[in-house]
């Protein structure tokens, strides 16, 4: 099956298209993925993905290049034919519908594009036409919309001039200027600086907030999104192999029974280290001398320590008592990036 | 000449009468898509036919080629003018359709004018829509244009629109520039026949610069590289505009029978050969544009001594010209459906990726 007959089905049916609902309560499911499937030949690049995402929420799509991410961002959206299973997205089958699921929905590519020759205003102007606002209300939105992402400066300008970064808060303006219920971001975050990253992601999160937007972002750089994500996803070859929040996804790497604590001190002794290996409940101390960097003066170790329960105190304690001079201990919390090598470890192994 | 001015007025009305049904359909429509959206606000299609036809018009590409076309016209004009003035000092010259001469004689140094629209033609259709839908791809717009309610026809079909628009007023003002610079020199205006004849000859061309537009378009979705598509596009009419007639040359002689055949073999061969040459929209081109442009043409085929007895040698009037090159017309405007109906085709089954 091919995209033609679906889309010009639309068209023919366009008299009796399925009336769009005003706006759901939040809570209720926007994005609904059943069995999702996507087979190119031989290789699988979604795999019966069952997803669905709430009305108001983040969702962060997290997963390596090539995990899928994409593929089932354009099926939801109707550019792409999913092989089987289902995607509906406002209510709307978005392989049937396509335009009025475009009309809801917010996109913006990976790697966004606008008329190098052309001014962001003129792009913004020619993206609200498209959408079918009128001359002058195209113009007042597009400026309104400058002015949100901080680019009024900007407007007059030729797209081929700005940043990396200006060109990405030029297409949240893009996305949200014909007011959409959901906005899909692929790769937001890509190629700019970390303090653009964190800009953008606040301009993101104030939008879903102040006005009820879904969002649902795709990223592989995960600590970047887990500050505004409310729920992430974790994506590997086709496959959500962990859903939740981070708090919760941490949780369930805990489960797997250890704490690891870091120790950081200066005159480490091997008696330090034979007490340490004898605390109630530690199972390995693994002790790094020659770690002198930037932030470690001469002379200073680092020590990991694995236990089976947090020994953070006792062993702050010992360390002291043997006279090695304690400079930081720390018990390690599970951050997006762990959760994430666990799950990669746990790919390579299988 | 009464008659023939009566059957034109005839045809006149009923392309009056046809022009003001659809019209009035065409409005309907557009009420009806009004009311649908609630205001009134162009369509994404008029929107991006907009935005392209701005595009081309400021972009080098465009200007460098009119300019070229525009050095060319005027030269040919030149020649054609000159041509004309030498021979109308022989008592014997013929003063019939002596306005179309300015489009189809030459003093010999340059081409005439049919035969540059019909050399630089292509070569704009395929510069306006080389790079119609691979550099959107390029530069990540695609994706982006798609994800907005834009139907994914109405984007291609967007696309050679605009770009046939300007092909359409590129070549009436040349078609107009050549006709008044000809009543300025040499004074002598062009009757009504003569001025239907040069706008029809000027509409067979956007035919079939069309044809070059849509091919391009066609190579542009199929060839992710600019590049690569603008080099099928510039080898495909170079094969056709010269290397074509060639090897249909060769064939012709390799294949003609011996000297002692009948004539029914020899007509045949040459119907054969007619038949290889006609393939090319280049000759398809070039029959209709002399058929037009000289009412002197009678056939476009091989004719027997049988056939031409009787006949009186005096030039066609215009609906048997435009008779004459029906098929012709027909031909190449079945031919940029079936580029488009392709190029539609192959869009619909690609799947939209940003850069890939």
């Amino acid at each position: 099956m091919n995209q033609s007959a679906h889309e010009a089905n639309g068209r023919l049916t366009a008299g009796r298209e399925p009336s769009v609902s005003p706006p759901a309560p939040p809570g209720q499911p926007v994005i609904e993925l059943k069995r999702l499937t996507k087979t190119y030949g031989d290789h699988t690049a979604v795999n019966a993905l069952d997803l669905t995402i709430r009305r108001g929420e983040i969702f962060g799509l997290l997963g390596p290049n090539g995990a899928g991410k994409t593929t089932t961002i354009l099926m939801m959206l109707g550019l792409t034919e999913p092989t089987s299973g289902s995607a509906r997205v406002c209510g709307l089958n978005p392989a049937r519908h396509a335009l009025q699921v475009k009309r809801l929905v917010g996109y913006m590519p990976d790697d966004i594009g606008f008329y190098e020759d052309r001014t962001g205003l003129d792009n913004l102007i020619f993206t609200a036409r498209l959408n079918r606002l009128p001359e002058r209300e195209a113009r007042d939105r597009a400026l309104q919309l400058l002015e949100l992402v901080g680019l009024s400066h900007a407007a007059g300008k030729k797209v081929g001039a700005y940043s990396r970064g200006m060109r990405q808060r030029l297409g949240i303006a893009d996305v949200l200027i014909k007011r959409p219920e959901v906005i899909i971001l692929d790769e937001p975050t890509l190629g700019i600086d970390p303090e653009g990253v964190r800009e953008l992601l606040q301009l993101i999160s104030d939008l879903s907030r102040k006005e009820g937007l879904t969002v649902l972002l795709s990223s592989h750089h995960l600590h970047q999104v887990q500050q505004i994500c409310d729920r992430v996803g974790l994506f590997v070859q086709g496959r959500l192999i962990a859903l939740g929040s981070v708090a919760e996804l941490a949780e369930q790497l805990d489960e797997t029974g250890t704490v690891t604590v870091l120790i950081e001190a200066s005159g480490w002794t091997d008696a330090l280290t034979e007490r340490l290996q004898a605390l109630e409940g530690v199972q390995s101390v693994s002790v790094d001398a020659k770690a002198s960097t930037e932030n470690t003066a001469a002379g200073e170790s680092v020590a990991t320590l694995v236990c089976s329960r947090d020994v953070t105190s006792e062993a702050a304690a010992a360390v002291i008592e043997c006279g090695a001079r304690l400079h930081a201990i720390s018990r390690r919390q599970y951050g997006l990036d762990d959760i994430y090598h666990r799950y990669f470890e746990g790919r390579e192994t299988r | 000449m009464k008659e023939a001015i009566a059957k034109l007025g005839g045809w006149l009305k009923k392309l009056k009468i046809r022009a003001e049904r659809p019209s009035s359909d065409g409005n309907g429509i557009r009420k009806a898509n009004a009311e649908q959206s609630g205001a009134r606000t162009p369509s994404p299609f008029w929107v991006i036919v907009q935005k392209e036809f701005g595009d081309h018009l400021r972009s080098w590409r465009f200007g460098i080629l009119i300019g070229i076309t525009v050095l060319a016209c005027i030269g040919s004009i030149y020649g054609a003018v000159t041509s004309l003035k030498e021979s109308a000092g022989n008592e014997q010259s013929d003063t019939a359709f002596l306005f179309l001469k300015m489009f189809t004689a030459s003093d010999g140094t340059l081409p005439t004018f049919a035969t540059f629209v019909s050399f630089l033609g292509p070569l704009i259709g395929i510069a306006l829509g080389f790079d119609a839908v691979n550099s959107e791809r390029s530069k990540g717009t695609l994706g982006r244009l798609l994800s907005h309610p834009v139907y994914r026809d109405d984007f291609i079909l967007a696309k050679f629109t605009a770009s046939l628009l300007l092909i359409t007023v590129v070549l009436f003002s040349l078609g107009f520039l050549v006709m008044g610079l000809g009543l300025m020199t040499i004074g002598y205006p062009p009757t009504p026949e003569e001025f239907i004849r040069v706008v029809l000859f000027t509409l067979v061309a956007i035919v079939y610069v069309g044809f070059w537009l849509n091919l391009s378009i066609l190579f542009s979705i199929r060839f992710r590289q600019a590049a690569t598509s603008a080099l099928s596009g510039i080898a495909l009419w170079l094969f056709f505009s010269v290397f074509y007639s060639m090897i249909v040359g060769l064939i012709e002689r390799a294949t003609a029978p011996a000297n002692a055949t009948s004539v029914d073999q020899l007509l045949s061969h040459a119907n054969g050969i007619l038949l290889l040459n006609r393939l090319s929209p280049a000759y398809l081109f070039s029959e209709a544009t002399t058929t037009l442009l000289t009412p002197g043409v009678r056939s476009l085929g091989p004719l027997t001594a049988e056939q031409v007895v009787g006949a009186i040698a005096s030039p066609l009037p215009l609906g048997q010209s435009v008779l004459l090159v029906w098929p012709q017309l027909i031909g190449l405007l079945a031919a940029t459906m079936a580029c488009f109906g392709i190029s539609y085709a192959m869009f619909m089954r690609q799947e939209i990726r940003s850069r890939s």
